[in-house]
């Protein structure tokens, strides 16, 4: 008897199991707002009063500085502090077919099996709000199941639609010797991005220049009393060196944060970007539908067909009559 | 709200075998048929397996074996996947599968098995009769 013909249609995880922090009934719940199920909002809706307790942590930096290995690492240092870890990995889909192979967690799997720890990996898809919207949805999940620190891991900072900032509390961006000097970091923008810098790999010639670098754009950058200096921190994720500095200097970061009335003002400012790709996300999708399902939508489109009238005119004519209720 | 559904694929390699090339190119093959592909690396535990396909809400557990061991691989995650309560879950495997044993893996519940030489269109076409996205 082929058991798997029987399978049970997937079903909409109980809101009670995802806030026990069930795994089975979690992981469902990110797949479905995930994949946008028609079952998504309710179920944000309801861990939503749940969430906003973890400590957002977001890894980024270019392909091969080595972040999953650090992740992989900071998930064992906060494992021995006695911190439920979740990661969320998030890797490219491909532009052409849609898919994605994401192997960040070949790195964490010595963790698969630890109680304790959750391990998600996500592709970007094309999401019409941008990343920031998948990823946050996903953090709600996690964030409800109890995760004290969620590590949120992605490639690229500044550069990408996926601004980092909006959804961790504390950004770190992994570099290695020896890949470009000072100016590199100041063009890519990263310096509004990051509060922690890793150099990473310092086995390899050229960590010491890459700290007094880094170092020294960080002190020429004039930071306020009661803002965050960044910081910088050498690391061999491999063998573990100074993680446990690392994960001390986020948790100071945290700490200085709630000191200085900043957490909250980030939260708001989180918050403020999540409802706004929401609401970007809800405009778009019904009043598209409304208008492709009003006669004006084919009459406008064969007016630019034949060419008496151009798109430019008649987008603005469309949203235009949209804003004045005129359709 | 549209969605946006797509495949899930974890593709494993239990026990000892040390060869992935073969996996890793059904992962590309995978990738470019639309589908999200996990790959998990060498060397995994069945335990290591269940947990992951559990925590990453995968399809299809692709398993890759070329040890000779699939039926007692099989046998066990099967046995695990029912007991985790995976059993909303396709098993597939694919590498070295003597002919005289498919029948023996479709017996167990494997959904597909892909030997050695099977294309990557018979890959593919094989999860997509599995109509996942249904």
């Amino acid at each position: 008897m082929n058991w798997h013909m029987n399978r049970k249609r997937k079903s909409v995880p109980d809101i009670k199991e995802i806030l026990s922090g069930n795994k089975f009934a979690g992981a469902r719940a990110i797949r479905l707002v995930e994949d946008n199920d028609a079952s998504a909002f309710d179920l944000l809706k309801g861990l939503y009063p749940h969430s906003g307790k973890a400590f957002i942590i977001g890894i980024t930096g270019s392909p091969g500085a080595g972040k999953s290995t650090l992740i992989d690492a900071l998930i064992k240092e906060f494992r021995s502090r006695d911190k439920k870890v979740a990661v969320l990995a998030v890797d490219p889909s491909s532009p052409v077919s849609g898919g994605a192979i994401l192997g960040d967690r070949i790195r964490m799997q010595r963790h698969a099996t630890d109680d304790k720890v959750f391990i998600r990996s996500m592709a970007s898809r094309g999401q019409q709000g941008g990343l920031a919207r998948a990823g946050k949805d996903a953090v709600i999940v996690l964030d409800a199941m109890g995760y004290e620190i969620i590590i949120i891991e992605t490639v690229g900072a500044g550069q990408t639609q996926f601004d980092i900032k909006d959804i961790a509390h504390s950004t770190g961006i992994v570099t290695i010797p020896g890949a470009g000097d000072g100016i590199q970091a100041v063009k890519a923008g990263i310096f509004e991005t990051g509060d922690i810098f890793i150099v990473n790999k310092i086995d390899k010639p050229g960590a010491d220049e890459s700290l007094f670098q880094l170092q020294n754009m960080i002190s020429m950058k004039n930071t306020a009393k009661d803002q965050w200096e960044p910081k910088v921190v050498q690391t061999l994720a491999q063998d573990g060196t100074g993680v446990k500095e690392l994960v001390d200097v986020f948790l100071s970061h945290l700490d200085f944060m709630k000191n200085n009335k900043i957490f909250k003002e980030k939260q708001t400012k989180m918050e403020k970007s999540y409802f706004n790709s929401l609401l970007k996300d809800l405009i778009l999708e019904k009043v598209l539908g409304f208008i492709k399902t009003s006669g004006e939508y084919p009459e406008i489109l064969s007016k630019i067909q034949s060419g008496s009238i151009d798109p430019f005119s008649a987008a603005t004519l469309m949203s235009d009559k949209i804003v004045a209720r005129e359709i | 709200m549209e969605t946006n559904k797509k495949i899930r694929v974890l593709l494993a390699k239990p026990g000892l075998d040390g060869h992935d090339k073969g996996a890793k190119i059904v992962a590309l093959a995978l990738r470019d048929a639309g589908m999200e592909v996990i790959y998990s690396g060498l060397h995994q535990t069945l335990e290591q397996i269940i947990n992951t396909a559990t925590q990453e809400a995968v399809d299809i557990i692709g398993l890759s074996i070329m040890s000779g061991a699939h039926l007692p691989i099989c046998e066990k995650l099967l046995a695990m996947m029912k007991e985790g309560g995976l059993d909303d879950i396709y098993l597939t495997v694919g590498g070295v599968i003597p002919f005289q044993d498919i029948p023996k893996l479709e017996e167990m519940g494997v959904a597909k098995i892909f030997p050695g030489g099977s294309s990557f269109e018979e890959i593919v076409a094989g999860i997509n009769e599995l109509e996942i996205k249904k």
